[in-house]
């Protein structure tokens, strides 16, 4: 019949940036993983029939332990059949194998690719070689937009809203995809973000950002709803951008002295992996405010909630 | 041959409402009004009625609503159960959109609610609910999702219209109304609490 044909896939075919987000998108997502997590709560079958027959493949080309571990869990209770494909230590140079990779994965008929890459762009670059959905979980410094989703469930499961919502992302903002994936999608669904660093780890054209830029934490904490402290990415420092990580500590950690400036009910988050006692002291980490736990079970939620959107429509054409 | 009246489709329920009250119906009417608001409490008072018959006074009796709008259907039955025996029936509301065989077919829903019903379905009467009864594939849906909630003693469906043209082998066990149809017409249910008023109106015929 013809209403058949009426329903279109409103949510594209890939999650590549959360700037192909819009305001209504974003929300379906937050209350899609929302809806999921009511379904599954208290079940004795933690196991839905959705994705039955569909193939996902993790194309991992960088360490992840909870990103890769999550999608994984995600796309099972989804009952899609899961491969892991870790190409890391590969010799060919990384083009060559990214292109030779993602037709080898077209030639196994994946229904969704999950990607990870040390090289910002690469997701956009298997987007044109598969037909199957291509999902960013991590572009070198770029974007990890279910990061940014779930952060933004989590804050809107916590404090009940995100309109108006003042969000401080605190460190090392330039070498960090999450924080500029929660710049764009916090800025879409309406929060105040204010980013506070110090300037060496600033990335150029933050000004173009649509962000407060503040290089004094205690003063920005008495007014945060949210404090979101990023992991100092030693990996990714060729060149030292700040003296020692005492001083880093000190005028940038979050520590139990910092933390109880902060208003009643303003909550503290962190991606993952934390440097305990470099951007976050363990008590603050471990006291009530912390919402780092649920982050990660929230991430389950919302990688279902796009592998759904993704997939759980009409056929991928082919 | 889609469950079209069981899509959350709020914007055809808000047509069908809008040409219905329109509408004053001349000769083949699009829109014939079925059932209205007084017809469709009585049915409901009958419902309630029989699933207490049916049940030793609903005795470890649950109703598990369909969204989209079996589910305040669901909670008027416990309402008018509570009134006649003053037995409290819980309710809870289940959406099968993750357990349909047609997604594939056509682009993908919005998720409903879903909330179990207090004490769970473990070893109860499931009374399942919802408006219309066409294919029945969602009914199909249904039961698998209430399989991963727990397994119940039994499960009944009530639904207020059959219209037929099942799909699979599955009756209701409560109907509200029999509703005799052909397929290219439409089975609108109206309720209050999601469309502002109560009715049952058969849409369309041809084209």
């Amino acid at each position: 019949m013809s209403r058949r044909s009426e329903g279109t896939n409103e949510f594209g075919r890939h999650l590549l940036s959360v700037a192909d987000l819009d305001r209504q998108q974003a929300t379906l997502v937050l209350d899609t993983a929302a809806q999921i997590e009511a379904a599954l709560a208290g079940r004795e079958v933690k196991k839905l029939p959705t994705l039955r027959g569909r193939t996902v493949v993790n194309l991992f080309f960088e360490d992840s332990t909870r990103t890769r571990i999550s999608f994984e869990l995600a796309a099972k209770r989804l009952s899609a059949d899961v491969i892991n494909f870790s190409a890391k230590g590969s010799s060919v140079s990384k083009g060559e194998s990214l292109k030779d990779t993602a037709l080898t994965l077209e030639a196994m008929g994946a229904d969704a690719v999950v990607v990870r890459h040390s090289m910002s762009g690469a997701p956009h670059r298997l987007a044109q070689w598969v037909r199957g959905s291509v999902i960013n979980a991590g572009d070198g410094t770029h974007e990890h937009p279910t990061q940014a989703l779930l952060d933004a469930y989590t804050m809107r499961s916590r404090l009940g809203r995100l309109e108006g919502l003042r969000v401080t992302i605190v460190g090392d903002v330039l070498h960090s995809r999450v924080a500029r994936s929660n710049v764009l999608l916090l800025s879409t669904l309406g929060a105040d973000v204010t980013l506070v660093a110090p300037p060496t780890l600033l990335p150029v054209g933050v000004e173009t950002w649509p962000v407060e830029v503040g290089f004094d934490l205690d003063a920005s904490l008495p007014k945060a709803d949210v404090v979101m402290m990023l992991r100092v990415q030693r990996e990714r420092m060729a060149a030292s951008y700040f003296p020692s990580p005492r001083e880093y500590s000190r005028r940038y950690g979050l520590d139990a002295t910092r933390m109880a400036m902060l208003a009643d009910d303003a909550i503290v988050m962190h991606p993952g992996p934390m440097n305990r006692g470099m951007e976050i002291a363990a008590e603050v980490a471990d006291s009530v405010r912390s919402t780092i736990v649920e982050q990660v079970r929230n991430g389950l939620s919302v990688r279902m909630a796009v592998l759904y959107l993704l997939l759980g429509g009409s056929e991928v054409s082919s | 041959m889609g469950d079209v009246h069981n899509a959350p489709n709020d914007t055809a329920s808000e047509t069908a409402a809008e040409a219905a009250a329109a509408d004053p119906a001349p000769s083949r009417s699009p829109n014939r009004l079925i059932l209205d608001a007084g017809d469709l409490g009585r049915v409901i008072d009958r419902i309630a009625h029989q699933i207490l018959e049916k049940s030793d006074g609903a005795r470890d009796t649950v109703l598990v609503g369909v969204p989209t709008r079996g589910a305040p259907l669901a909670r008027r039955l416990a309402a008018r159960m509570r009134a006649f025996e003053s037995v409290d029936v819980p309710v809870g509301v289940l959406d099968t959109t993750l357990y349909r065989d047609d997604l594939r077919m056509r682009g993908v829903r919005a998720l409903e609610e879903t909330t179990e019903p207090p004490g769970g379905v473990a070893g109860k009467l499931v009374v399942l609910v919802d408006d219309v009864l066409y294919s029945g594939r969602t009914v199909r849906a249904a039961l698998d999702a209430l399989r991963d909630l727990g397994r119940p003693r039994a499960v009944q469906l009530a639904v207020l219209v059959d219209r037929g043209h099942r799909e699979l082998p599955i009756r209701a066990d409560y109907v509200g109304k029999n509703i005799p149809t052909a397929l290219t017409e439409q089975v609108k249910v109206l309720l209050d609490e999601v469309d502002g008023r109560d009715a049952v109106v058969l849409q369309g015929g041809t084209q």
